[in-house]
């Protein structure tokens, strides 16, 4: 029996934890396996969670406004445990401009405010397919 | 797909987490390759310590056994972690927290975390429970601490998993310590109540060494033995307080599972609960084996439809099991 593994992590010094929440219950709701790994986690410490777990694929909810700094660390620290192959998106308030930005760094996806839980849930199914 | 699980199984023994992680996902998801790597690996199984660690839900098991694992690492040991939280019986999915309450030791090279869901498996762990320990030991962690899901009384199947079980207790749950008495209460070898901090933990442990019978005239060596093994006679069962907040007693709690193996392995029950895990493992694998060999034979369907039948009570269960394994042995002499 094969379910699908996903990692919801807060990394940064933000404490606003509702959205990471709502996604974690909703992805569980979908029948996923949800590892919420909780508020101010370090890079580190998210990137050896997604290791330890054998996830199929790691959000990350930043809502600080640091996400250029934050998701190239979280990059590095995956790639420095060779498992930057596991695809990352990234929730929170991202201004639009540095949409492109993220993905350049390898983000598959960014969902803004608002966006359906249904859209998080179909996109988590859609790119373990691949 | 068979070909890679030797070499998962080489990676794993070399210390490469990764491959590690990929091991345990095949063990638990029960596939071919994960047994094939599990019979390559038994053999270098049985020298871990495992150790159990169960109690009601809030009961402050996580925060515990992340307090309990550092003050091991102080001492020096490696170990790893299996936390089991339950998978919703309605949606499949589950939510797996317990990471959240073990933050220093998420990036400590000498402690392997892994979350699993129960996945619909009653008795507060999940179906694969024993064989991620089984891995995690033959790789070479020295010892294992298995959180089960929050338990109630009939939880009890981690005393078949664990070479110690340690139940956490929170105050407040003082009227409920009769009800326990008979399920978790039983397969405890260490008690401890958590969250002492909390002025109601006095009360809490006085009832816990009341229905142990082992009330303050009865004095500490007046210790009641566990009805579990003849051979635990000799265990007093040590009933600890610990508050994981504030960083008390877990000194105290790591003394006591220390001195659980040692009694163990001085009295000869070491032994005997290496036995029980033994018959754990052959009958969870003869199950698998046997529920695998009636799909091959009478088709997938054979089984759900007895069950289906069984819910419709056109069937009671002992007959459509009869009537399977009769069917599976005609198929079988056909052959």
């Amino acid at each position: 029996m094969r379910k699908i593994r996903v990692l919801i992590g807060k990394p940064g010094l933000d404490g606003h934890d509702r959205g990471a929440k709502v996604v974690a219950r909703a992805l569980r709701d979908a029948g996923m396996e949800v590892i919420y790994t909780g508020l101010r986690q370090t890079p580190a410490m998210i990137a050896e969670a997604a290791l330890q777990e054998d996830v199929d694929v790691v959000g990350l909810s930043i809502l600080s406004g640091a996400h250029l700094s934050l998701v190239p660390r979280v990059i590095e620290e995956m790639e420095k445990r060779g498992i930057s192959d596991i695809p990352l998106f990234v929730g929170g308030i991202i201004p639009p401009d540095d949409v492109p930005k993220l993905k350049a760094m390898g983000v598959v996806e960014v969902f803004g405010p608002g966006t359906p839980t249904q859209t998080t849930i179909d996109f988590v199914r859609r790119v373990v397919a691949k | 797909m068979s070909g890679t699980a030797p070499t998962f199984v080489e990676a794993a023994l070399g210390g490469d987490r990764r491959a590690l992680a990929r091991l345990l996902s095949a063990v638990e998801n029960g596939t071919a390759e994960g047994a094939e790597a599990l019979r390559a690996l038994y053999p270098r199984t049985g020298e871990a310590h495992i150790v159990g660690i169960t109690g009601a839900p809030g009961a402050g098991k996580s925060t515990l056994v992340g307090k309990l694992a550092r003050e091991f690492r102080r001492r020096g040991k490696r170990l790893a972690i299996v936390a089991v939280d339950p998978t919703s019986p309605y949606s499949g999915g589950a939510l797996l927290g317990d990471r959240l309450r073990m933050r220093d030791l998420l990036t400590d090279d000498g402690v392997f975390i892994r979350s699993m869901a129960s996945r619909g498996h009653p008795g507060g762990v999940a179906a694969a429970t024993r064989d991620v320990a089984n891995v995690l030991d033959a790789v070479g962690y020295p010892l294992i601490l298995v959180e089960t899901v929050g338990a109630g009384q009939a939880q009890v199947e981690i005393a078949r998993l664990a070479h110690t079980v340690v139940l956490v207790e929170a105050p407040g749950m003082g009227d409920e310590i009769q009800a326990l008495k008979a399920g978790l209460m039983e397969i405890a070898d260490i008690i401890v109540v958590n969250k002492a901090d909390n002025p109601a933990a006095r009360i809490t442990l006085q009832s816990i060494r009341a229905a142990l019978g082992r009330d303050r005239s009865a004095g500490h060596h007046g210790a009641a033995p566990s009805a579990k093994d003849e051979e635990a006679a000799g265990w007093d069962i040590p009933i600890l307080q610990s508050s994981a907040i504030e960083n008390r007693g877990l000194a105290e709690l790591a003394d006591a599972i220390e001195a659980h193996r040692a009694y163990l392995q001085r009295s000869g029950a070491w032994e005997n609960r290496r036995r029980r895990l033994a018959r754990a493992d052959v009958e969870a694998w003869l199950q698998r084996h046997l529920l695998a060999l009636l799909e091959r034979r009478l088709g997938g369907g054979a089984v759900e439809e007895a069950v289906e039948a069984v819910q419709r009570r056109r069937l009671d269960p002992i007959t459509a099991a009869g009537t399977l394994l009769d069917a599976l042995l005609r198929a079988e002499g056909e052959r």
